[in-house]
């Protein structure tokens, strides 16, 4: 008896992730186009929420570039894809979309995380408005361009690209989770000094870390931007893209790895859902909802359902 | 043999000379102490060998290798391992997760995750954590906090270990555990270069005691010859 809760429970968490798995890779089968689209939104949140938090999560470095990552990615696709014909085949815009906020990270993350706290979160804010400005002076004055239009894509395909990124991501931050790697980055965030007085060399760790993050944030960018299909400086280098994550992440709580994939997709869809259905008071509806969330829900939405699991098994055990 | 020696090392803080020009050397195998009032520069110097900070100028050897301008994960890797006035443990991670960290990162070979893990537990019993493995390091007390910190420092296999302020804030018995462990460390063959406030400890059980004050070496030798130096009772008691 005790075996065999043992094994149900081991196959349990991969069998359900499955599960869901197959049903989203199925999804456009049975699911109607507006489902398609909402989930579409809802992985890209996943994606962005879930890529900040392997990097800022573990380090404590609150990064405040997410919305620059993503919208390099938005902007390779936007130069590489206009509608008069693509340039590049619609997944190596992804790849390359991803590899150029890489390697934007890789710069910004060797010149700048030396500095901490506040600094860090400021620093990173400031190159999300350079970038934006640059691209947009460089739209003006240089190609003559203020916004540019991107070919269509069919919704299907924009979904499993998506879902693919989504995938890959999970399976790399499920690996470094459990990683020496991962051991290194927990440590930075315990103690940076002493992470490095043993032997940890702590910039490489951040800065590999900071470019991963930055890659999928990128690959999302690139391939939302074909949803989007018009797309200014402004579009693409939204800060709100800066703080989702952030707020998404608290949200659902930033301790186990599903915490912030809980989060980001209740978020978006609340967002959606109150959007619609109140279109004027949407905004006051999410605001009060998080202020309630920070306020009375420090571990997030999943601290809250463990909670509430404990209690529950809890209460069992006492019967039994 | 000098494992580590010192030449003209000067740090400078705004104008301030927090450490000016000293030449020192530890040998090997020896357990030297360093003292000096608060501010005369110990700690500075403990964070320019460990490579916290970069002395300018001024050269640091270790095994006759020039270290100076290396990083902090590098020198940890060649067998120069410290502990810390503050104390500075992973707070969240349980205590063997603390050590076991050290030995998968601290050596330049590198270690398997199983072999770290052994290490770990062997090193928790050789500092008398094994009661407390699992708990994590927040909660541990101060004095198994410092113990926590030689554990983790261990791991990394140093040839050189560089304590400041082991027994700084513990009671008398924790005192004299203490001391007992750095002699049990040193008959391991580790070198070690201790900074003290406590003097019936660095007394005892130093090879050799080197004085700082104002960031300059001002004396240096015997437990026996420090004790009875004019100089140094000046700097302590005032003339």
């Amino acid at each position: 008896m005790n075996t065999t809760a043992l094994t149900s429970k081991r196959f349990l968490v991969p069998g359900l992730l499955l599960v869901i798995f197959i049903a989203l890779a199925t999804l456009p089968l049975y699911g109607s186009l507006y489902t398609v689209i909402l989930l579409t939104a809802i992985l890209m949140y996943i994606i962005i929420t879930v890529s900040w938090v392997m990097f800022s999560g573990p380090t404590g470095y609150i990064s405040l570039a997410s919305a620059a990552f993503f919208g390099v990615g938005i902007y390779t696709s936007a130069i590489l894809l206009p509608n008069t014909g693509a340039v590049l085949p619609l997944l190596a815009v992804v790849v390359l979309g991803g590899f150029i906020s890489f390697i934007l990270a890789l710069l910004i993350g060797a010149l700048t995380l030396r500095l901490r706290g506040i600094y860090f979160a400021i620093f990173t804010f400031g190159l999300l408005v350079l970038l934006q400005q640059l691209l947009l002076y460089w739209e003006i004055e240089i190609t003559g361009t203020r916004g540019r239009y991107i070919i269509l894509i069919d919704n299907d395909v924009i979904f499993y690209i998506m879902l693919a990124i989504f995938a890959v991501l999970m399976l790399t931050v499920y690996f470094i989770r459990r990683s020496k790697f991962g051991l290194a980055l927990q440590s930075i965030g315990e103690n940076e000094e002493a992470a490095a007085h043993i032997g940890v060399n702590t910039t490489i760790v951040k800065v590999i870390t900071f470019a991963i993050s930055a890659f999928f944030m990128g690959a999302a960018g690139a391939i939302i931007a074909t949803r989007w299909t018009y797309i200014d400086p402004y579009i693409a280098f939204n800060p709100l893209f800066s703080f989702l994550p952030v707020l998404m992440a608290i949200f659902g709580g930033m301790g186990q790895l599903y915490g912030p994939v809980i989060g980001a997709a209740v978020f978006a869809y609340l967002e959606e859902t109150l959007l619609t259905k109140f279109p004027y008071y949407y905004m006051l509806l999410f605001g009060i909802i998080l202020v309630v969330v920070i306020l009375y829900l420090p571990n997030g939405v999943v601290g809250l359902v463990q909670k509430l699991w404990r209690r529950i098994s809890g209460g069992q055990r006492a019967h039994t | 043999m000098h494992i580590l020696e010192g030449e003209g090392v000067t740090k400078f803080f705004g104008g301030l000379a927090a450490v000016a020009n000293v030449d020192f050397h530890i040998d090997q195998g020896e357990i030297a102490g360093l003292i000096g009032p608060n501010g005369s520069g110990k700690t500075t110097l403990f964070n320019l060998i460990s490579a916290a900070l970069v002395p300018k100028p001024g050269v640091i050897r270790f095994k006759g290798e020039n270290i100076t301008g290396k990083k902090p994960h590098q020198i940890c890797r060649m067998g120069v391992a410290r502990t810390f006035q503050t104390v500075k443990v992973f707070a969240n991670m349980p205590v063997i997760e603390n050590v076991r960290l050290g030995s998968l990162f601290g050596t330049s070979t590198g270690t398997s995750s199983a072999d770290a893990a052994r290490e770990a537990t062997q090193l928790l019993e050789f500092v008398g954590l094994s009661a407390v493995s699992a708990t994590p390091a927040r909660d541990l007390t101060l004095a198994n906090q410092k113990r926590l910190e030689v554990a983790r420092a261990l791991a990394t296999k140093p040839e050189l270990l560089l304590l400041d302020e082991l027994m700084a804030g513990l009671n008398p018995t924790e005192v004299a555990q203490a001391m007992e462990l750095v002699t049990r460390i040193r008959d391991e063959g580790i070198t070690i270069f201790m900074i003290e406030h406590v003097m019936k400890a660095i007394m005892s059980v130093c090879d050799r005691i080197m004085v700082l004050h104002h960031g300059e070496k001002i004396a240096e030798g015997t437990p026996k010859e420090i004790a009875t130096s004019k100089k140094v009772i000046e700097v302590y008691l005032g003339e």
